[in-house]
């Protein structure tokens, strides 16, 4: 069920939702959690469909704010979705106006009662996320580095790194979850003794260089970056007087483990979609810490090519 | 009804009027006779009544119970210290008896503000209305007389008193019903029945297993059209004194020993004495006004820029209170009450926060995210209990986070909930009283608030807070002292 408001209040936006949920047998009442998209008309879609996606694990309310037309008059219209993309309910508010600048004021009266809220920017983020108002009502707060267009993903990552706070989470290092399963799992048998790492990536790869710093951080060795023209990561290797230890994944799809003296194992490792990832970071709302440790080792020093 | 033209009783009384009609709960030959200053015929006055039914009722109109409604419908024209009027309204009722045989049984509203209760009450002695005759119309019996009153009940203990004193020569305390709508929410009964008729909840409902209570009242609006009457009463008078007080009434009291008025009432008032004021108001207390903001996509003025509101008014619009009630139930439980105009969403509910368990056998890691275990009764809206307990993430890790289990009225009980007004008007006419509060009740709050206005009125001036926010931070940090967290409005 679609209910179109036009010039509303967030008010009215609540008591349609209440209706339309009583009219569809109350489906959500069970809702998890509210999530709060940072958006704009033109990203707007896949993140809906995104947070969509991910609100079949995950029932919640998906608020899309959505700045218009700075110089209009403060408008307010909704677009209300129930029953239509999964269990839970999504709002489409269009701020016209001065009053983009009070989102904050529109999605208060919105936020699901007794749940957690995150609020993502599926594009750039404009501020620090915890100053951010609509960040600052939020327990994790998701941005994501590389769909930055205003400066390069890595300075982005460590701008975010700068203003970091317990609660913030970025894509770019969601995305390196398999990598880092594979990595664990590789190193969880009696492995020779490691001098270095590198992670061979596409060059503006914010991901490549979390995994480096984890890495870093972890085994306590030096690892360099350096590029190729991927797609994404295309292979993680570590020096060791026995020879290269080597996960390569040249195609996106499946990685080739080698390891001087064995035969070559292979694992899938596929690029992820952003609903994938944004279910997965919905999956654990508390401050990820092993996430701020990578980024204060990426400030104490960054990751040489 | 006095005072017909007001908003209240074109919203909600006709309307509760007209829905106990069209239920069959009013007696045959009911008869509304509304008194006001506008120069009306009955007929003006049944237009009024006509429209304003159209507009508010709940049940489905139905020309036929208006019709009859309307047959009883009268009004009389005059100011409240007019004799001849009020002779005009005594003649009128005593046609009324005749004509519709309502059996000489008067239920006087008053729908006014308090400043006229004494005027009115006499005019009503004088013109022998208040005075109940047996006659060949009422049957031989001796008819009733009730009167009803809205809040405010005084501003304070002495003029609580005095109002009370007003109506006291006039009629008898048990005839005197004093309506806090807030009692006839169905939810707000429903504390009794989740309370007294289960087994589950008695148990842990003390002090050994609550850590904490929150009751709160917040509304999204400013003060409206209610300058004259909000400026100089603020936020503590206005709700807390009387809807939060019983709501804390209602959950902290023990077990009546049956459920009628007296035994209610017993136990109300006994916790109420036992509501023990914080040591120090400074930390136990917390005053805002809003001021210029934003509020659910609108900008709104602020509380000094309100129509009618002297620019200096040190009127509370958000008030905030740490309470103890010393009894054995509850020793060393706090509870926090807090009520505010212009905060993110309307929302009244009565939260018990539960103690964290004794000792987790899980990694720390696993049980982040769990939160106090709570019971949340939401009086309005969306009307419900919800319980809120940690539960295992699916997955391989043992993982633990809140979950809530909801039960909403409109889910369960999908024919719309009577309106308060409708239960209390009900209970006048039937003169059946536990849902209203006595004259001692009344007191008693005021005894718990008097000494927090006096101390505000002397120490504390309110804390600005931008409409559209959860209140003044003194608010949050009265709970961040004590370790503790509002929960989110």
């Amino acid at each position: 069920m679609t209910i179109d408001l036009t010039d509303t209040t967030a008010g009215a936006i609540h008591d349609a939702l209440t209706q339309a949920r009583r009219r569809m047998g109350g489906p959500a009442s069970g809702m998890v959690l509210t999530l709060i998209i940072v958006t704009n008309e033109e990203a707007q879609y896949d993140a809906v469909r995104a947070a969509a996606q991910a609100g079949r694990e995950h029932p919640s309310r998906v608020l899309a704010v959505i700045p218009r037309k700075p110089k209009a008059e403060s408008r307010l219209d909704a677009e209300i979705r129930v029953g239509e993309t999964g269990p839970g309910e999504t709002a489409l508010l269009r701020l016209y106006g001065p009053l983009a600048q009070h989102a904050d004021s529109v999605v208060a009266p919105l936020l699901v009662p007794d749940v957690p809220v995150v609020t993502w920017w599926p594009d750039e983020v404009a501020a620090s996320p915890v100053t951010n108002a609509l960040g600052a009502v939020a327990q994790r707060r998701v941005t994501d580095a590389a769909a930055t267009e205003s400066q390069s993903p890595q300075d982005m990552l460590l701008r975010l790194a700068e203003d970091h706070r317990p609660g913030d989470t970025d894509l770019s290092w969601t995305r390196a979850t398999p990598w880092r399963s594979l990595l664990a799992a590789t190193l969880d048998q009696p492995y020779p003794p490691l001098l270095s790492g590198r992670v061979e990536a596409e060059a503006a790869n914010p991901t490549a260089d979390l995994i480096a710093a984890w890495l870093r951080l972890r085994l306590g060795i030096p690892v360099s970056r350096s590029e190729s023209t991927g797609p994404g990561i295309t292979s993680v290797s570590f020096e060791t007087p026995d020879g290269e230890i080597m996960i390569c994944r040249p195609d996106g799809r499946t990685a080739t483990l080698s390891w001087p003296g064995r035969p070559d194992r292979r694992v899938a490792l596929h690029r992820r979609d952003v609903a994938d990832l944004i279910a997965e970071e919905l999956r654990r709302l508390e401050p990820d810490e092993l996430y701020g440790e990578t980024l204060r080792e990426l400030l104490r020093e960054p990751v040489a090519a | 009804m006095f005072g017909v033209t007001g908003d209240l009783a074109r919203k909600k009384l006709m309307p509760a009027v007209y829905d106990l009609a069209n239920r069959g709960l009013l007696p045959p030959g009911f008869s509304l006779v509304g008194y006001a200053r506008r120069d009306w015929e009955d007929e003006d006055f049944a237009q009024l009544t006509y429209e304003s039914v159209k507009q508010y009722a709940r049940t489905p109109f139905r020309d036929t119970v208006w019709q009859q409604l309307s047959e009883g419908v009268r009004f009389v024209q005059g100011d409240f210290d007019d004799d001849a009027a009020f002779d005009r309204l005594a003649n009128c009722v005593r046609e009324l008896d005749e004509e519709r045989g309502t059996g000489g049984n008067y239920a006087f509203y008053l729908s006014i503000p308090p400043k006229f209760f004494p005027v009115v009450v006499q005019q009503l002695k004088r013109s022998g209305l208040a005075d109940p005759v047996s006659s060949e119309a009422t049957g031989g019996r001796r008819p009733w007389r009730r009167v009803v009153i809205e809040k405010p009940f005084g501003h304070d203990l002495a003029s609580a008193r005095e109002l009370n004193a007003t109506l006291d020569g006039v009629f008898p305390p048990e005839s005197v019903f004093r309506i806090d709508h807030y009692l006839g929410k169905e939810t707000v009964q429903n504390i009794l029945a989740l309370r007294f008729a289960n087994e589950m909840y008695e148990p842990i409902w003390n002090r050994g297993y609550v850590d904490h209570v929150q009751i709160t009242m917040a509304e999204d609006i400013g003060i409206g059209g209610r300058a004259g009457y909000y400026d100089g009463i603020g936020a503590a008078r206005d709700v807390i004194q009387n809807h939060l007080l019983q709501l804390l009434a209602l959950t902290a009291m023990e077990e009546p020993v049956a459920f009628d008025a007296d035994s209610l009432r017993t136990e109300k008032e006994k916790v109420l004495s036992a509501v023990r004021l914080p040591t120090d108001m400074v930390t136990g207390s917390a005053r805002g006004q809003y001021t210029a903001g934003w509020q659910g996509g609108m900008p709104v003025p602020g509380y000094l820029e309100e129509e009618a509101i002297p620019p200096d008014s040190r009127t509370e619009t958000y008030a905030a209170i740490r309470l103890g009630v010393d009894t054995r139930r509850w020793a060393g439980v706090p509870f926090y009450l807090r009520a505010g105009k212009r905060l993110p969403r309307r929302m009244t509910e009565i939260a018990l926060m539960f103690q964290r368990a004794p000792h987790l056998p899980f990694a720390a890691t696993d049980t982040k995210e769990l939160g106090q275990n709570a019971l949340v009764i939401r009086i309005q809206p969306d009307e419900g209990i919800t319980v809120r307990f940690g539960s295992k993430v699916p997955g391989t890790a043992m993982e633990v986070r809140d979950v809530n289990m909801d039960f909403a009225y409109g889910e369960s009980f999908t024919e719309s909930s009577p309106e308060a007004y409708e239960r209390l008007l009900i209970d006048v006419l039937i003169g059946d009283p536990p849902l209203f509060p006595r004259q001692q009740e009344v007191e008693l709050s005021w005894r718990i608030l008097d000494p927090i206005e006096e101390f505000w009125a002397e120490n504390m001036k309110p804390e600005p807070y931008p409409a559209g926010t959860a209140g003044p931070p003194s608010a949050d940090a009265l709970m961040a002292r004590d370790g503790r967290a509002w929960r989110r409005l």
